[in-house]
């Protein structure tokens, strides 16, 4: 690589020593490199390797290279569609939801007065449960003649087994689950917004609306769009709640239960891994999309001062 | 479980490892070999409740005369999560696997996959001598024997005399008694398994085959289905739209079939005999007017041939007391424990003269009826992408009342190729 700087970019060529001190810079960061490749480059280049193969444990004799044919096999199964959009729904819906909340979980807990420590271990509480244990008694609470949840129905019902409801209760799950991770994200933001500022906007005869409009929320958008983020990569990959609330039937499984189910109930590891690429290519996409969408407010994107 | 380890080590080790040449060899050799601590097999099954297989395993190690010791370890409920804790197992070459309790759908999979040991030579004999025909075909996969049957089990067709007095002969013949019942407003449903799950593939199964066709061609290398398949799925449809319907069919197993059933809705029921002592137990007035008869047929001159479930014992490649392991499988379905099996957990022997057997016979009086059944019965797809099958085929029926009998099978074929090509991608 050319170490000629363009002088468009108006930099010099590094001296010696900014060489050397990068070159220490290589050495020092050379273990976590390593160490991330091992642990994130193998199997993601491992997985690419095995979609491309026909690869099935139950036919190991019969293992072949086939080239993109996979790929091909899962983007024309009507499967793949199914999952994709069950997957794409759940994300907007329970994002959109819990931006909601959470934006007015953070509000409350930016200007609690009194307990301020207790609202807000309080509203943690969901999020310091673990997923599966949380999920497990939604499970029961809406089975009928276990659950107290399913009582409440008019008899007979088991909500669980139909797509809708279904569909619904899983999104009132990752709600509930996660509605305080966001709301901690934002409380973040908010504390960006200098108070001056509100003030200012106060005397200047804005309502409580409009503040929260025209100064608070741009002030806060790195923050939201932070949020925006991880919530939507989280949530496009869904498995726990499903797993154990419907474990995918009744037309609820995701993209993600769909690579399970390849992988782990037809054994077939050629189909299952370019499913799990796929996955990858999609949560890649988001990303790329948000960075793009957002510009220099987006994490990720080059801040420039 | 490891064999236990000497203290001292090493010496104690390379004399473990010629014992173990010594047992694959030659098995009777190692018998009064003192060094040879008792090996524990592990025995992997489905969870029993009746605590006729933990009998079976203690009764087993008492035999073997310290040979050995049988560990009965308890695999998840559901069929799945037990093939699933195997598969992964297996995979990984875990050595820890002696004795494997398999679904009669999974030995062709796990044999193609190698992950189980063939039978041969003495132990093939002895595993077929007096067994039953149709679960012996379950452990066998291209010719070759890959497990010993335990136990097997087949659906009969249950009826409510009071309502039924003689039993029909064939599916139509039931919708005609059942459309009669339900204008006279009797009870009427016919009770089936509808939900989108294993047990609408084994109904399909049933009616296909009892019509003379097969969802594989015998070499199990492309779907055979054909004019047999649409009539099957015909029935299935024709059922779903007639007052023979439960309302709740498409949601419906065994156990919402056995509910409904003893709840006094219904007035026939197909299903598996633990219906019988249930019912003794929970509905004994309906109880008095409860009977048996043959799964109906498709054509009144044709038998039925209901698909047999059940459970066959493979040995796992990597155990590492094979010779061990296939004495041990051989024990726990010996008569004594079949019996056992049969009489407190009720499931089916697969050796034919339990069928003889009077304390069989007494608590079993359809005894015969399941004897019949077995002897003509079928078995659903052999091959190893199974999994694919019947994952396709309760997909593409489901619910009932919605199938179009010539497009589903279309549908249903097609899909099946790719799965043997390793292309089908399942929901």
């Amino acid at each position: 690589m050319s170490t000629m700087a363009g002088p468009a970019k108006g930099r010099k060529a590094p001296s010696a020593g900014a060489r050397q001190e990068r070159r220490l810079g290589w050495l020092l960061c050379a273990p976590a490199v390593l160490v991330m490749t091992a642990v994130t480059a193998y199997p993601i280049g491992y997985a690419v390797y095995l979609s491309l193969q026909r690869y099935d444990l139950r036919f190991p004799a019969r293992a072949e290279f086939v080239g993109l044919s996979n790929y091909g096999s899962v983007l024309s199964s009507p499967f793949w569609w199914d999952a994709f959009w069950v997957t794409l729904f759940l994300t907007v819906v329970s994002v959109a939801i819990e931006l909601v909340l959470g934006m007015g979980l953070a509000l409350v807990m930016h200007r609690t007065l009194f307990a301020r420590g207790t609202v807000r271990t309080a509203v943690l509480v969901p999020y310091g449960i673990v997923t599966v244990v949380a999920a497990f008694s939604w499970q029961y609470a809406w089975t009928p003649e276990l659950g107290y949840l399913a009582d409440l129905l008019p008899s007979g019902d088991a909500p669980l087994t139909e797509q809708w409801p279904a569909l619904w209760l899983i999104i009132l799950a990752e709600v509930w689950k996660t509605t305080p991770f966001m709301a901690l994200l934002l409380l973040a933001g908010l504390a960006l917004v200098p108070e001056e500022t509100l003030k200012a906007a106060m005397v200047d005869g804005a309502t409580p609306w409009q503040r929260f409009t025209k100064v608070m929320l741009p002030l806060m958008k790195p923050a939201i769009l932070v949020a925006l983020l991880f919530r939507t990569l989280d949530a496009f990959r869904i498995f726990d709640n499903i797993y154990v609330l419907t474990s995918g039937a009744h037309g609820t499984g995701s993209l993600s239960i769909l690579g399970y189910d390849n992988l782990f109930t037809a054994l077939n590891l050629g189909i299952g891994s370019a499913i799990s690429v796929l996955i990858f290519i999609c949560v890649g996409i988001i990303a790329f999309t948000f960075v793009k969408l957002f510009g220099a407010a987006a994490p990720g994107a080059e801040v420039k001062r | 479980m490891h064999p236990r380890r000497g203290p001292t080590g090493r010496p104690r080790r390379t004399r473990a490892l010629v014992a173990l040449t010594l047992l694959a060899s030659a098995l009777a050799a190692c018998g009064g070999d003192e060094d040879a601590s008792r090996p524990t097999l592990n025995w992997y099954n489905f969870p029993d409740d009746s605590g006729a297989l933990q009998q079976a395993a203690d009764r087993c190690s008492r035999a073997s005369g310290g040979r050995y010791r049988i560990s009965y370890n308890k695999l998840p409920r559901a069929a799945d999560g037990q093939r699933q804790q195997m598969v992964r197992r297996l995979a990984a070459e875990d050595d820890s696997l002696d004795i494997l309790g398999l679904d009669v759908t999974w030995a062709a999979e796990f044999a193609e996959a190698r992950w189980i040991r063939e039978w041969t030579g003495e132990a093939k004999r002895r595993a077929t001598e007096g067994t039953l025909r149709v679960p012996l075909q379950t452990a066998t996969w291209k010719g070759k024997l890959y497990a010993v049957p335990y136990n097997t089990n087949i659906q009969l067709l249950w009826y409510r005399k009071d309502l039924v007095p003689t039993p029909p002969k064939t599916w139509s013949e039931m919708l005609d008694m059942s459309r009669d019942l339900a204008r006279r407003g009797e009870p009427h449903y016919v009770e089936i398994q509808g939900a989108q799950y294993e047990g609408l593939t084994v109904w399909f199964n049933s009616l296909l085959n009892s019509a003379g066709g097969t969802i594989l061609n015998p070499s199990a290398t492309e779907p055979s289905l054909g004019p047999p398949a649409v009539r099957a799925a015909s029935i299935m449809r024709d059922l779903a739209n007639s007052p023979a319907a439960d309302p709740s069919l498409a949601n419906q197993m065994e156990d919402q079939n056995r509910l409904a059933m003893e709840s006094g809705v219904a007035a026939f029921e197909v299903n598996y005999p633990f219906v019988y002592p249930s019912m003794r137990s929970n509905n004994p007035k309906l109880f008095k007017d409860f009977r048996w008869a043959p799964y109906p047929r498709v054509d009144a001159g044709r038998p039925a041939r209901p698909t047999i479930g059940g459970i066959d014992l493979a040995v796992s490649a990597y155990s590492r007391h094979p010779g061990l392991a296939f004495d041990a499988a051989l024990c726990l379905r010996n008569r004594e424990n079949q019996l056992t099996a049969a009489l407190e957990g009720g499931l089916p022997p697969t050796l034919r003269a339990l069928y003889d057997e009077p304390a069989f016979k007494k608590e079993y009086p359809f005894s015969e009826e399941v004897l019949t059944s077995l002897e003509s019965a079928s078995v659903r797809p052999l091959t190893p992408a199974y999994q694919n099958v019947s994952i396709t085929v309760s997909h593409t029926l489901s619910p009932p009342s919605e199938i179009d009998p010539e497009s589903a099978v279309d549908t249903i074929r097609e899909q099946i190729d790719q799965a043997l090509r390793s292309e089908g991608v399942i929901p």
